[in-house]
């Protein structure tokens, strides 16, 4: 028997707001224990909670990224649960009114387009943070309770694992240039809810799902859905049936575990929040926030490459993150040439940050200095040889391109006055090499070059250096 | 409608409360009773009439993104029954094999 | 002090011609709550030295002869929450917390400098309606004290019935102000809901809860608003409506104003005294130039019904964060999270929260929340078209507070059902988010008879302009209990 996998995501990501989504208190990575917390967030008896604006607005701009209906007529939910991390014992959220609906995005893996569909999105609230301890106690960290979540809720058109990879991929690219996350899954800020059933091929109702909650890592999201399908799928062709239950992914043996089975659906008892009243989103309200929103990647794409004319590639690579996109397009801005600019940011600039484990922001390269290190290659005061040194420079010491190549005195000689000299005193001392020349060998110019770039320590413009040494040959 | 004592048992067990035999005997016949009074409402036509959750007249109301400086934590441990190194302390479920 | 001799006009007038100071005032109200609480016991805590404290230091500033409630020592329900000041919603589960911030309302009236004399007693989580439902005392009747003094506000109505202070604030969540109010022979409001900040108040029904004031004449329940009213930002609720000065004008009468009078509301299940009184109430009006017409609210009947499913509903979740972590009550015998949760509720709260709890849970719980929850809203939607279109020819509804006088202490609350039905004439405000006031208009048997008056939204002035002409035209507020030190 032949079977088809369906995958369904629920992603939760944290929006990157000065304070919580329904408490003044600030939103903070990394903070002590419980120190970005008020009454509110503690759900002290008598308080209430209070909106956040940009918390809705930021919900609003994943919506139109995703191209979702915004819906108009909104009010939140109660969502009622007893756990520590949940101090009033409801979550704050959209069941009735998601701030968003009906949208989608494209991947493609093995060169295939598709859209997967968005069910719904809703703006809510995150938990504090519940940690078991050995000592048979948990402790609670109340500081992020109440950071604005938006959670975004896939159609069931996910076929396979590769294609739930590329669609958290996806998803996280398009987040991270509405500006309204960092994404960073390393901090929990984006995590994911994986949905898998299996059924057989052309069987009209989909097969029963179990789930996988809270991952953060892409890798695992791919692994365990993929386990999971091919688990499902033993456990049908065995004459077993799938139960409806949570299972865990682990990461040293790369399978799926059980954790607890579901017996019927959880009773949330979801309720109109009554402290809350509902809010209307106007025609204006959307038209400001879509204007709010920053150039989507696919975008930029057809810019770079219709304006610039950027190979579709580079394109693509440069626009993977809005950190990337960003820096290359304000090294632009600044005066480098879109293709060298290009070069630079996929070549030398990838490579340092692989090698040293860091991000863009994280190195003391500016979009300045690699500008206007690029104008010197550009107008030929560096090489590219020498350029790779100040590369080497600009990347980790901030200093300032042009003044570091004069302090060094790395500026190209350009100047045949100065050059021709040197060529002279090389070809009297190679006497060897012209006999080369002369009988053909084409090589000998390049052992000729290398001793004049030798000589100069490497500071001759080659291009200079290949005019003047070939019209001395010719004399002689 | 007549409520069983199962289905008071499973509410109660929603609402984390529990009772003794006698006390879930007591609450399912004043449930039942309230659940009679309350199915008065089915008599009442509210074909396409809209729901009442707010009656407040101050709709559309939002905060400003600020954010305020986190509470004195001393202060909103003032009332903790347990906690240790600025967490509050409980019990661990032990039902979950995630923990620890 | 002689709180049956004085209003707050009065008060003010001795407080700023110094013919007494804040703290004798403050002194002679503390030995007042002492000699009269072992009749009434109003109060769970009486806070001495931080009143005597408030009062030494207003002394030293001196009183502002424009503040009228500056110096005024006040009663306040214990479910208001109070920096400092020990405040349990008369539940054992928060037996012992003690606040770290102020509500809205004690802020303004910080502001207004009016000084916390102590904290009163109520229905626990001000659910019920005698204060038999607190955990730590039963309050008693000002005028007889086998009765009840109704609730959930009891030891706010009790406390100023009785003369142990000029006036209090209570809450309203289905009648809990007006209804005690009644029982009491006294003035009580529920405001306009969103009129009064939520901000501190320990919510029971978010969507009908509403604080307002208790006093024993019109213009200082008036008064007495104006000081607590308006917009809060920690309160989404709160309405930005402008707040009027609700005592200015307050003497124009009521002539050719138009009142309605709700034929169920004086239809089956209301006493005969009661109805007289009310009809004799309605005489009153008429002559003093009203007209006054019989109109139908005919949804009101299920007005209790509903109340008791939204009410519950919204109190099930409200009353979830009190388990055993944060605050309040923890249970001592747990071996793991779900035993703290569970002994510690089980232990902490009283049969009355836990049957609202359950029944709330039931009512939204999956499989009934359609029947139960969202029939009991849209019927709500119902109530609030029978008010809307007696609104729109009428400036006032009048009828009974409450369909008997006070009852007797154990008398009803065996069985629930009935104990509920003693709202029905309340409720329906609520529901609708209207302003209320029951005023005294009439005795029976010894006992108080209250005259509720309903106004539109944000209408309170009409209300107490109505109150102020039926008060002035009749001497049912000039009477008073037979207790402390008068016999």
């Amino acid at each position: 028997m032949n079977f088809e996998t369906t995958i369904g995501l629920e992603v939760h990501i944290e929006m990157k707001t000065a304070s919580k989504a329904f408490s003044p208190a600030p939103v903070n990575y990394g903070a002590e224990p419980n120190t970005n917390t008020n009454v509110v967030d503690w759900a002290f008896p008598g308080v209430l909670p209070t909106i956040n604006k940009r918390a809705l607005e930021f919900g609003m701009r994943a919506a139109l990224a995703l191209h979702c209906d915004v819906t108009r007529d909104i009010h939140f939910d109660r969502k009622n649960y007893f756990y520590p991390d949940n101090p009033k014992a409801y979550q704050i959220t959209q069941a009735q009114t998601p701030i968003g609906r009906h949208g989608w995005l494209e991947i493609e893996v093995d060169g295939k387009k598709k859209k997967i569909g968005i069910e719904e999105m809703h703006v809510e609230e995150d938990a504090g943070k519940n940690t078991h301890n050995p000592d048979g106690y948990s402790y609670v960290d109340l500081n992020r309770q109440g950071t604005p979540l938006i959670e975004i809720v896939s159609k069931p058109d996910i076929s396979s694992a590769d294609e739930a990879y590329a669609y958290l991929t996806r998803l996280r690219q398009i987040i991270q240039f509405t500006g309204i996350s960092d994404v960073k899954m390393e901090e929990g800020s984006m995590r994911a809810d994986v949905n898998v059933s299996v059924r057989p091929i052309g069987a009209a109702e989909l097969g029963t799902r179990t789930e996988m909650k809270n991952l953060n890592s892409f890798e695992h999201v791919r692994k365990g859905a993929h386990y999971e399908s091919r688990r499902q799928q033993r456990v049908l062709m065995a004459g077993g049936k799938i139960r409806q239950e949570t299972r865990r992914f682990d990461e040293p043996s790369g399978e799926t575990i059980l954790m607890r089975v579901k017996e019927g659906a959880s009773d949330y008892r979801y309720f109109p929040e009554p402290d809350l009243p509902p809010i209307h989103i106007s025609d204006e309200w959307v038209q400001e926030v879509k204007a709010s929103i920053p150039e989507m990647p696919d975008m930029r794409r057809k810019r770079y490459v219709d304006d610039w004319g950027l190979p579709e590639y580079d394109a693509n690579v440069l626009t993977q993150t809005k950190e990337m996109s960003d820096f290359f397009e304000e090294t632009v801005a600044q005066g480098a040439e879109p293709k060298l600019a290009g070069n630079w940011l996929m070549g030398d600039v990838n490579a340092y940050l692989n090698a040293n484990q860091i991000g863009l922001l994280e190195t003391k390269l500016t979009p300045e200095h690699l500008a206007t290190m690029i104008k010197l290659i550009q107008d030929a005061t560096i090489s590219s040889k020498i350029a790779k040194k100040v590369f080497k420079e600009i990347v980790a010491n901030d200093s300032d391109p042009k003044a570091w190549v004069e302090k060094k005195g790395l500026v190209q000689l350009s100047d045949p006055a100065v050059l021709q000299p040197i060529i002279d005193d090389v070809l009297q001392n190679n006497e060897k090499s012209i006999e080369d020349f002369k009988n053909g060998k084409d090589r000998a110019i390049g052992f000729l070059v290398g001793q004049i770039m030798k000589q100069t320590r490497g500071k001759a413009n080659p291009k200079v250096v290949n005019q003047l040494l070939l019209a001395s040959l010719k004399k002689l | 409608m007549a409520i069983s004592e199962d289905k008071v048992a499973h509410v109660a067990g929603l609402a984390k409360l529990t009772f003794s035999k006698e006390e879930l005997q007591k609450f399912t016949g004043q449930m039942d009773e309230i659940i009679n009074m309350v199915q008065q409402l089915s008599d009442v036509d509210t074909t396409g009439v809209e729901v009442t959750t707010h009656v407040t007249d101050a709709v559309d109301t939002m905060r400003e993104d600020k954010a305020v400086k986190g509470m004195d934590r001393e202060l909103l441990m003032k009332n903790v029954p347990d906690h240790q190194d600025g967490f509050i302390k409980v019990p661990a479920i032990i039902d979950e094999s995630e923990g620890a | 002090m002689d709180y049956f001799a004085n209003d707050l006009t009065s008060l003010h007038d001795l407080l700023v011609k110094k013919e007494i100071s804040v703290t004798e005032l403050t002194k002679e109200t503390l030995a007042a709550i002492k000699e009269r609480e072992q009749k009434v016991a109003a109060f769970l805590s009486v806070d001495e030295q931080g009143a005597l404290k408030q009062a030494a230091e207003l002394d030293q500033k001196g009183i502002d002869a424009d503040n009228i409630l500056a110096g005024i020592p006040l009663g306040i329900k214990d479910n208001i929450v109070t920096k400092g000041l020990t405040t349990t919603a008369a539940s054992k589960i928060l037996e012992n917390f003690n606040p770290i911030y102020d509500a809205a309302v004690i802020e303004k009236l910080k502001a207004a400098q009016t000084i916390t004399i102590g904290k009163t007693n109520l229905d626990e989580f001000a659910m019920g309606g005698s204060t038999e439902n607190s955990a730590f005392k039963t309050t008693k009747n000002a005028w007889d004290q086998t009765k009840v003094p109704g609730g959930s506000s009891g030891g706010s109505a009790a406390a100023v019935a009785a003369g142990e202070v000029v006036a209090s604030l209570g809450s309203d969540t289905g009648g809990s102000i007006r209804q005690p109010a009644s029982f009491n022979g006294i003035v009580g409001v529920k405001p306009t809901y969103g009129r009064v900040s939520r901000y501190g108040l320990i919510a029971f029904a978010s969507s009908l809860d509403q604080i307002g004031p208790f006093t024993r004449n019109v213009k200082d329940n008036a008064q007495l608003l104006n000081a607590i009213s308006g917009a809060d930002p920690r309160d989404f609720t709160s309405s930005k409506h402008e707040v009027p000065d609700f005592a200015q004008g307050i003497a124009a009468g009521v002539k050719g104003m138009r009142i309605a009078v709700p034929k169920e509301y004086l239809g089956e299940g209301i006493a005969a005294d009661v109805k007289k009184a009310i009809k004799d109430a309605i005489s009153v009006f008429e002559k003093l130039g009203a007209t006054v017409d019989e109109v139908s609210l005919p949804h009101s009947k299920y007005g209790v019904p509903v109340y008791y499913i939204i009410a519950s509903s919204e109190a099930s979740s409200n009353l979830q964060r009190f388990d055993g972590i944060r605050y309040g009550h923890r249970a001592q015998e747990v071996k793991n999270l779900e035993d703290v949760y569970v002994k510690s509720r089980s232990e902490g709260f009283g049969d009355e929260v836990k049957r609202r709890i359950m029944l709330g849970t039931f009512s939204l719980s999956a499989g009934t929340y359609d029947a139960f929850f969202k029939k009991a809203a849209q019927v709500r939607t119902l109530i609030c078209q029978d008010f809307a279109q007696v609104f729109a020819k009428y400036d006032l509804i009048l009828g009974p507070t409450t369909p008997t006088t006070a009852f007797g202490i154990g008398e009803d609350i065996k069985d629930p059902v009935t104990m509920y039905m003693n709202d029905i004439l309340t409720i329906p405000v609520n529901l609708a988010g209207l302003p209320g006031m029951s005023l005294p208009a009439g005795y029976s048997k010894g006992l108080p008879i209250g005259l509720q008056l309903i106004a539109n939204q944000f209408d309170e002035k009409t209300m107490y302009r109505a109150g102020y002409a039926f008060e002035q035209e009749t001497d049912f507020h000039k009477q008073v209990p037979m207790i402390g030190g008068q016999n």
